[in-house]
């Protein structure tokens, strides 16, 4: 099945899907990876620079080209999200519901609660092409890989990998 | 000399080689299940806009690694180690690249690709007056499925196939297959893993010359296949596109392989420098 979705997602629209279902996903997406996730969970929920209720958090640390004073995404796979396990049941628990990333994750923390969404690993310049501009930026002290980078995506073609249900289509 | 490098890191990560893309297209011919072909089709395409926008296929665009041969006769053997280190600088301005080198004590990103010991350079002189480099930009995903084991004779080329074959199963999808594994076995710890890394300079297709090595090559492609992890490791025909063995001769009581993983970004880039400061670059 394919279906097409906008951010914020609502817990009906997780339940929805299956894993196998092709989404295309519009909307706000903001990267994290290692560093941004433990600054997210260092933080009070009201102090995050982003609304995390139903938002999407794409594992990811782009190529970027600054022109002008604006920032464009050059290149923008996904980043093995195994790496983040750790912190998984801690973003989830602030009212995260989709994730986005390459390689799975455990699949029980999501049940009942969010989807985990695949990407194609290394397909960075295609993913580009659903991006259609940088909202903003924070945390540049991380780094550029490792900033939190609020994108605005128009029809990113996504795998339901995980579902709510306890499916996984990893082996 | 610098400009050519520049172009060579270019190269290498917006376009990935000729023989890595026939692989792939016919790993997509090949599957069957949808989940695959999304992946396969997907890793087509962003290989395609690549191409024709010179852009970086993947985000990670690697550490930079650089393995040169330096003709002692060259007039520019002084020069290569800076230009390369200023091609990093620029490349990572002008392609862009990622900025990928992290202070391994206090995490600081430099933002420019150089730092202590990197971009990495091996070296190896040879007769002659040119320099030949190989670029290979190594990603980290990839990368982190790489390991080494010393095995005992004892246990030979059965064991080596069984410790490839453990660990392309323990990756599942976190190093981007289908890949392309680099083995080393003999010479040492070190030397083994370095063999590996050189052998994913070779192109993908091309057997080992010695036939003996050519057929293990096969016999474990088949092997990691069979595993069934496929595109992205959610199941298909093609978990590897190429297994690439280099040996050397052992000490007795070793049997060192080192075994690099390469994702489906295969990149490399060569350069030569010849010594009235002409230049080739080529993949
Ligand atoms: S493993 Fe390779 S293809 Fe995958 S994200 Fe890393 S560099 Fe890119």
């Amino acid at each position: 099945m394919a279906v097409r979705l906008r951010t914020p997602l609502s817990t009906e629209d997780v339940l929805r899907l299956k894993a196998g279902d092709v989404v295309y996903l519009s909307g706000e997406i903001v990267t994290a990876r290692d560093s941004a996730h433990r600054r997210i969970l260092s933080l009070p929920k009201e102090k995050l620079p982003f609304n995390p209720e139903g938002a999407v958090i794409y594992h990811c640390g782009p190529v970027v080209r600054k022109t002008h004073g604006s920032y464009e995404i050059v290149s923008a796979g996904p980043t093995t999200s195994a790496r983040m396990n750790r912190y998984l049941d801690g973003v989830l628990d602030l009212g995260i519901r989709g994730i986005i990333g390459k390689g799975g994750m455990k699949a029980e923390p999501f049940r009942g609660r969010a989807v985990y969404f695949a990407f194609t690993g290394g397909a960075g310049s295609l993913a580009a092409k659903s991006v259609k501009r940088v909202r903003a930026v924070h945390w540049l002290d991380l780094g550029i890989p490792e900033a939190l980078w609020v994108l605005e995506v128009e029809d990113f073609p996504l795998l339901v990998a995980i579902d709510a249900h306890g499916n996984s289509l990893y082996r | 000399m610098i400009e050519a490098i520049v172009e060579a890191i270019r190269l290498a990560v917006t376009r990935i080689p000729d023989d890595v893309v026939s692989a792939l297209r016919e790993a997509y011919e090949r599957e069957e299940n949808g989940v695959a072909r999304f992946n396969l089709g997907n890793i087509l395409r962003a290989i395609e806009i690549g191409r024709t926008e010179s852009i970086p296929v993947c985000q990670d665009t690697g550490t930079l690694m650089f393995f040169v041969k330096a003709g002692l006769r060259s007039p520019f053997l002084g020069e290569i180690e800076r230009a390369i280190v200023e091609a990093t600088r620029l490349a990572t301005e002008k392609v862009p690249l990622r900025p990928n080198a992290v202070d391994v004590l206090t995490g600081k990103n430099l933002g420019d690709n150089t730092g202590r010991g990197v971009p990495i350079i091996h070296w190896e002189l040879v007769g002659g007056n040119e320099i030949e480099m190989a670029v290979l930009p190594k990603g980290g995903g990839s990368e982190n499925c790489s390991a080494l084991a010393m095995l005992t004779p004892g246990e030979g080329w059965e064991g080596v196939k069984r410790f490839v074959v453990e660990k392309v199963k323990a990756c599942g999808g976190k190093p981007c297959p289908p890949v392309v594994l680099g083995i080393g076995v003999g010479g040492g710890a070190d030397y083994s893993l370095l063999l590996a890394k050189k052998a994913l300079l070779r192109r993908v297709g091309e057997r080992n010359p010695d036939e003996r090595i050519a057929e293990i090559e096969g016999e474990l492609l088949e092997e990691v296949n069979a595993l069934g992890i496929g595109p992205m490791g959610m199941g298909g025909k093609t978990t590897a596109l190429d297994v690439k063995i280099e040996v050397a001769h052992r000490h007795p009581a070793s049997f060192p392989v080192g075994l690099i993983v390469q994702c489906w970004a295969n990149r490399r880039a060569f350069v030569r420098i010849k010594p009235d400061g002409r230049v080739e670059v080529w993949q």
